[in-house]
């Protein structure tokens, strides 16, 4: 049978929202415009910095919304001592990198704000994966986490102003141009092999934990290293979880877990998220954050195979057959669970498996492509 | 059967000295040396895929995951920024990004100053960390002439041996950054062929290592 053009995205977007429901996130509708300022104010914080903008009757100047967790912080109450675990799917409008034309992408994602601790952080992480497994079960979960990455970098010397580009590096795992930017820094040998090394190490979820804790003693606070291994050792024994510090994000926005989802065939990440305690700060907020946003869209174009046929069945039907003959004769093919369009004429350019004739109630095959 | 590894070499010189490194790394494709016009070669023992590709090409392949690794230029990734793992300097293909002029060039820094080049974004990235105000002529061949004809002040393009800029009377004035081949990977290819992926990394640097 042929399948309806949005079946998997839409079968995608239905498994997750009633998984996130499952665990108590609860529908968060918005608005298709937000006041442009948000995101003047918070540039950095989007994907892409072009953003749709209009001037409503008002004179205020709107835009189409390009991200959802800046509309979701705003909007939510900032309530330190309380928590708030919501989901959403929205379409957000963004320039894609090649064509500089806007593309309107459909998001799905979560965000748990207020009181987030570990259990919260876990919790995310464990969502993040099962959402991964939704769309296929080859994936991979690439778990980091910005506060270790920045008290290194405070450790080994690394002034505020270069932090922005020595993330970058590490973000593109270019460890040849790390080091000597380092080295520019003046960054001792043992500092940037130490460095290397983190970056490097990889493998069993358990063991990368205990190679981090040997390497890091002393680098990094007891405090974020009893969290950091504190949220991932229940999650040790997945094994589609890495631990791959070249998952980088804003520092400026960014705090400790940052993640991206991978699934094999896709070539990018369809799955991004993190802790924005930075953020909720910059917006004026005590409380804390950690969410994360699937793109369906990705998952559109790369799993969805293109289909063959447009329709399965083509009915042609002229004067010589009754109006609830040609009713039946679709009902019983569309029972049969094949797709129909009937005309007196040929469509043009449409791909059918059979091209069916009705002539005085009977229905021929007159034609078959399958 | 294995999976494929699929990757994107840039045709031409700079190409075959980088297949051979490939080789040398323990993932020949004895076809890929025929003489003919064949673009995609395989090893299936090996579980390699070459494909021969524009140079200023591989790294949109290896972005959009056709290739899951490739060999460009660290100019092209400045250009086009892609979102790649970068793994490796192969210090081969080396030459510079600079600025040229004429050889009695005065920089007014009271005026804008016009520049050519086929490489914008590098231009502009340049500038702006000079905080120089320039206005971009993108032009996609023959840069060397714009000075000569008046069309720009200065050219910002690739410079090999300096032969070019000597025979058309032009003097590198400054160097924007060095430019050589890069290995670079997909992502997401990187996550789920990372042991393939570290051979040839680990196999390419020990050849590195030792050209130095």
């Amino acid at each position: 049978m042929t399948q309806p053009l949005r079946d998997i995205g839409e079968s995608i977007l239905f498994s997750l929202r009633s998984l996130y429901g499952q665990h108590g996130y609860s529908h968060y509708k918005m608005n298709k415009f937000e006041e442009y300022d948000l995101y003047a104010r918070n540039k950095d914080f989007l994907i892409s910095d072009n953003v749709i903008t209009f001037t409503d009757g008002n004179g205020k100047l709107l835009a189409l919304k390009p991200d959802v967790t800046l509309s979701i912080v705003k909007n939510s109450k900032d309530c330190s001592d309380a928590l708030q675990k919501l989901y959403y799917n929205e379409n957000v409008y963004r320039m894609s990198k090649g064509s500089r034309n806007f593309k309107e992408i459909m998001q799905v994602g979560l965000e748990c704000i207020g009181k987030v601790d570990d259990y919260c952080v876990y919790e995310v992480l464990k969502l993040a994966q099962r959402s991964l497994d939704v769309i296929s079960r080859n994936n991979i979960l690439s778990v980091s986490h910005l506060g270790i990455l920045s008290e290194v970098m405070d450790k080994i010397g690394v002034p505020d102003g270069s932090k922005a580009e020595v993330l970058h590096l590490i973000g593109e795992k270019n460890l040849h141009e790390l080091g000597s930017l380092l080295g520019k820094l003046g960054v001792c040998d043992e500092s940037i092999d130490l460095l290397r090394r983190l970056l490097n190490t990889r493998g069993r979820t358990d063991e990368v934990l205990l190679k981090m804790g040997e390497l890091l003693r002393g680098v990094v606070s007891d405090d974020t290293m009893a969290h950091f291994t504190g949220v991932l050792s229940p999650l040790s024994s997945e094994k589609n979880l890495s631990i791959d510090f070249s998952v980088v994000g804003d520092i400026n926005y960014y705090n400790g877990f940052v993640f991206k989802g991978f699934v094999e065939g896709i070539p990018t990440s369809l799955l991004s998220g993190g802790q924005y305690d930075m953020l909720m700060r910059k917006m004026g907020r005590s409380s804390k954050a950690i969410g994360f946003a699937v793109y369906l869209d990705t998952i559109e174009q790369y799993i969805r195979k293109p289909e063959k046929y447009d329709v399965d069945v083509v009915l042609l039907y002229d004067g010589t057959s009754s109006l609830s003959q040609i009713g039946e004769a679709v009902q019983r093919l569309t029972a049969d669970g094949e797709s129909v369009l009937s005309a007196s004429v040929l469509p043009v350019q449409i791909k059918y498996k059979r091209l069916m004739k009705m002539q005085n109630g009977r229905v021929d095959i007159i034609e078959t492509n399958a | 059967m294995k999976p494929m590894l699929n990757i994107a070499l840039p045709k031409g010189r700079l190409g075959e000295k980088v297949y051979g490194m490939f080789e040398t790394a323990g993932f020949p494709c004895p076809s890929i040396k025929e003489n003919n016009r064949k673009l995609i070669f395989e090893n299936d023992e090996v579980g390699v895929r070459y494909f021969w590709v524009k140079p200023s090409d591989v790294a949109i392949y290896v972005e959009r995951g056709a290739a899951d690794i490739g060999v460009a230029g660290k100019d092209i990734l400045l250009e086009y920024e892609p979102d790649v793992f970068e793994l490796l300097d192969l210090n081969i293909g080396k030459c510079r990004m600079a600025v040229a002029a004429k050889q009695d060039f005065h920089d007014d820094a009271g005026r804008t100053l016009r520049v050519a080049t086929k490489f914008s974004n590098i231009a502009e990235n340049y500038y702006l960390s000079c905080g120089r105000d320039i206005d971009i002529i993108h032009l996609n061949g023959s840069i060397e002439i714009a000075p000569i004809l008046g069309l720009s002040d200065v050219i910002v393009d690739i410079v090999e041996t300096g032969t070019t800029l000597r025979e058309n009377n032009l003097v590198v004035i400054d160097t924007v950054v060095p430019i050589s081949a890069r290995l670079i990977a997909n992502k997401s290819s990187y996550k789920f062929k990372a042991e393939a992926i570290d051979r040839i990394v680990s196999g390419m640097a020990k050849q590195v290592e030792e050209s130095v």
